[in-house]
């Protein structure tokens, strides 16, 4: 068999039918298309919520007052705090799993600038509250280990306090602002980091360093809380252990008392995340798995229907002195060439429209080569399959019954 | 038997229909001479089709034995059977079959394509000789669709005949054309029996088999009778018989 003769003829056969060729290649086209765009899509919003809960800061543990009891009352948890910033030091330089320890205290207060006020918490922190947190600024920068060392009156702002006190959009490095008639100068303003799992904005916040809220704003010894980030999220159990065991020692506490503390640690946000994950990675495999399947059965139908509406002309074909394999391989020449022609078409038609969807809906989309090959793949395969195998079923017939063909 | 190009003995189709069979040949013998113009005549469903189906290696028979120029069909596989359609046999069906959206050219390479023995040159210069052997050498580009049935049914024939085949068989060639295109026809098959190729038609028309040398006639899947035509009309003699119609003198 001369192959140069059959792609000539399977070439010739394309050109002849240009509608039903453009409307196969379709078929594939879309398949090809929607799947790409469907992945880049979903792979963006899930690359999307992986970075949100990256943002909070897995490796954190948090250090409560626990309740204190007099005469068998309890009190409210924190009412009587015994964490002290001697505290603090101990676990930075005795736990050997805990990476970064600020101790953490909060006023609730008016804070004024100019014309305006508004209500906020202040909260008071050594500068490393930007790793433990994984909340750097966005504009400024934080304050040093100077300014925790001088008690200085300089302070970091969140997006929401910015807003409301400056107005959207500003940036108020430089400004001063009062908090309980004290001047404090305004040098960095925070990243935005939305709500957190309460639904609280996290950027209605004021942040200076802890020996300044502590001494000038609240005249208290003890801190509200510790805050510390274990070295990575694996040794987050073994950070809380050590912190709990010299929290023990350190306020004296028998064998059978219960800790005057508690120690949360993030592992149930840890475990949400990688539930999250789990869900997202799953609900990609569905949508690629549907869209394939939608599209691979348009392939499907539109091969099946055109190939198998051709039976008589195999039927000549076979009638003139074609052989089975003649024909076979004129009909493999034509669905390969619809099958990667619409592929490509397909790719650059889906990329497009990701593009498109990004630009129109904000959304940030991941366009991964798995995708891209996934797609030209499995159209590909489904292509040259249906475009084949129904071919093949009329080139097994007698001529006589694929002229008969209706 | 020395000379005969087609040699049938026994032949047997059954076709089966799910719980019944239909015995559509039922045991036929018959020798065709190298050259011959046999016409096979029958009723519907008298099995003349089948018979024409089968010789033109289009279908296999149930039992019996066919020889082609000597050559046992019977044990032949599809590709040698494709082989012998493409380059010993041409065959004419009624409803023309030719290739759509294809110029005539095109159609009438088509057998050529398949044999490949010619460069693209002289492919186009054997089927342009088919052409005009048929009288169509300056429609070569018209497609399928452009041309009627008189001249579609030329291209197939120009088709039958491009890779010099030793028999040409048709089925009811003239069954979808009117008196005169179907005499225009018959003129071409006259012509080609003359330059040596042994035609096999199948007609009803007995009109039509006069132009025939010899009329073999089914009934039931069975040969009824073998005539030998007496006065056998000749197409070229009997054209300027026939009334022009009205419309066509006016095109």
């Amino acid at each position: 068999m001369n192959t140069v003769n059959i792609v000539k003829i399977s070439y010739r056969s394309l050109g002849r039918n240009k509608l039903r060729s453009f409307l196969t290649m379709l078929g594939i086209i879309i398949g090809v298309a929607a799947v790409i765009a469907m992945l880049a899509i979903g792979e963006g919003a899930s690359n999307a919520v992986k970075e949100q809960i990256a943002g909070l800061g897995t490796n954190m543990l948090i250090v409560f007052p626990f309740a204190s009891t007099q005469g068998g009352v309890h009190y409210q948890a924190g009412t009587t705090s015994r964490l002290k910033e001697g505290d603090v030091t101990a676990i930075r330089e005795q736990c050997p799993a805990v990476e970064y320890v600020t101790p953490i205290t909060r006023v609730v207060t008016q804070i004024i600038a100019g014309s305006e006020n508004w209500r906020t918490n202040v909260f008071g922190a050594y500068p490393n509250y930007e790793k433990i947190r994984n909340w750097p600024v966005s504009s400024g920068s934080y304050f040093t280990e100077q300014d925790e060392r001088d008690a200085a009156k300089v302070c970091l702002i969140g997006q929401t306090v910015a807003q409301n006190l400056f107005g959207a959009g500003s940036v108020p490095i430089g400004e001063t602002i009062q908090i309980r008639n004290l001047p404090f100068k305004i040098i960095g303003v925070l990243s935005p980091k939305g709500q957190n799992a309460n639904g609280d904005d996290q950027d209605d916040i004021v942040i200076a360093p802890f020996s300044t809220v502590q001494r000038k704003l609240e005249g208290s010894i003890y801190a509200g809380a510790i805050f510390a980030s274990a070295i990575s999220s694996a040794a987050v159990p073994v950070a809380g252990q050590e912190i709990t065991q010299l929290l023990r020692d350190r306020h004296k506490l028998r064998p059978w008392d219960p800790n005057d503390f508690t120690v949360r640690t993030q592992t149930e946000i840890a475990s949400t995340a990688d539930a999250t994950t789990k869900t997202m990675t799953l609900l990609l495999a569905s949508i690629a798995g549907i869209s394939l399947i939608v599209g691979g059965i348009g392939i499907m139908n539109i091969m099946l229907v055109s190939v198998t509406e051709r039976t008589r002309e195999i039927g000549i074909r076979m009638a003139v002195g074609a052989r089975g394999g003649d024909v076979l391989t004129q009909f493999l020449i034509e669905a390969l060439t619809l099958s990667f022609a619409g592929g490509l078409i397909g790719i650059v038609i889906g990329v497009l429209t990701s593009e498109f969807v990004s630009n129109l809906q904000k959304w940030p989309i991941i366009i991964s080569p798995e995708s891209i090959g996934l797609a030209f793949t499995f159209a590909a395969i489904i292509g040259i399959f249906f475009g084949w195998y129904p071919a093949r079923k009329a080139a097994n017939l007698n001529p006589i019954d694929a002229l008969r063909y209706e | 038997m020395a000379g005969s190009i087609i040699s049938v003995k026994h032949l047997v189709k059954i076709y089966k229909m799910g719980d019944f069979e239909v015995h559509a040949l039922r045991g036929i013998n018959l020798d065709i001479e190298a050259r011959e113009f046999v016409a096979i005549m029958g009723a519907s469903g008298s099995g003349k089709s089948t018979f024409m189906n089968i010789v033109g290696c289009l279908d296999t028979q149930t039992s019996g034995e066919y020889l082609l120029d000597g050559v046992d069909v019977g044990k032949m596989d599809k590709d040698e059977l494709a082989r012998l359609r493409n380059l010993r046999l041409g065959f004419v069906f009624q409803a023309f079959n030719l290739l759509p959206r294809t110029t005539a050219l095109e159609n009438v390479e088509l057998p050529l394509l398949y044999s490949n023995k010619l460069s693209s040159a002289q492919r186009r210069e054997k089927a342009m000789e088919a052409l005009d052997a048929v009288g169509l050498g300056d429609r070569s580009e018209h497609y399928s669709s452009q041309l009627s049935g008189g001249q579609q049914q030329r291209v197939a024939i120009a088709r039958s005949l491009v890779n010099d085949p030793v028999v040409i068989l048709a089925d009811e060639p003239t069954g979808n054309l009117d008196t005169r295109t179907s005499v225009e026809v018959m003129e071409i098959f006259q012509k080609l029996n003359a330059r040596g190729i042994t035609v096999v038609l199948v007609t009803h028309e007995t009109g039509i088999a006069q132009f025939a040398e010899r009329n073999v006639v089914f009934t039931d899947g069975k040969i009824n009778r073998v005539i030998t035509v007496a006065d056998r009309k000749i197409a070229s003699e009997e054209l300027p018989k026939i009334p022009v119609l009205l419309d066509e003198m006016e095109s």
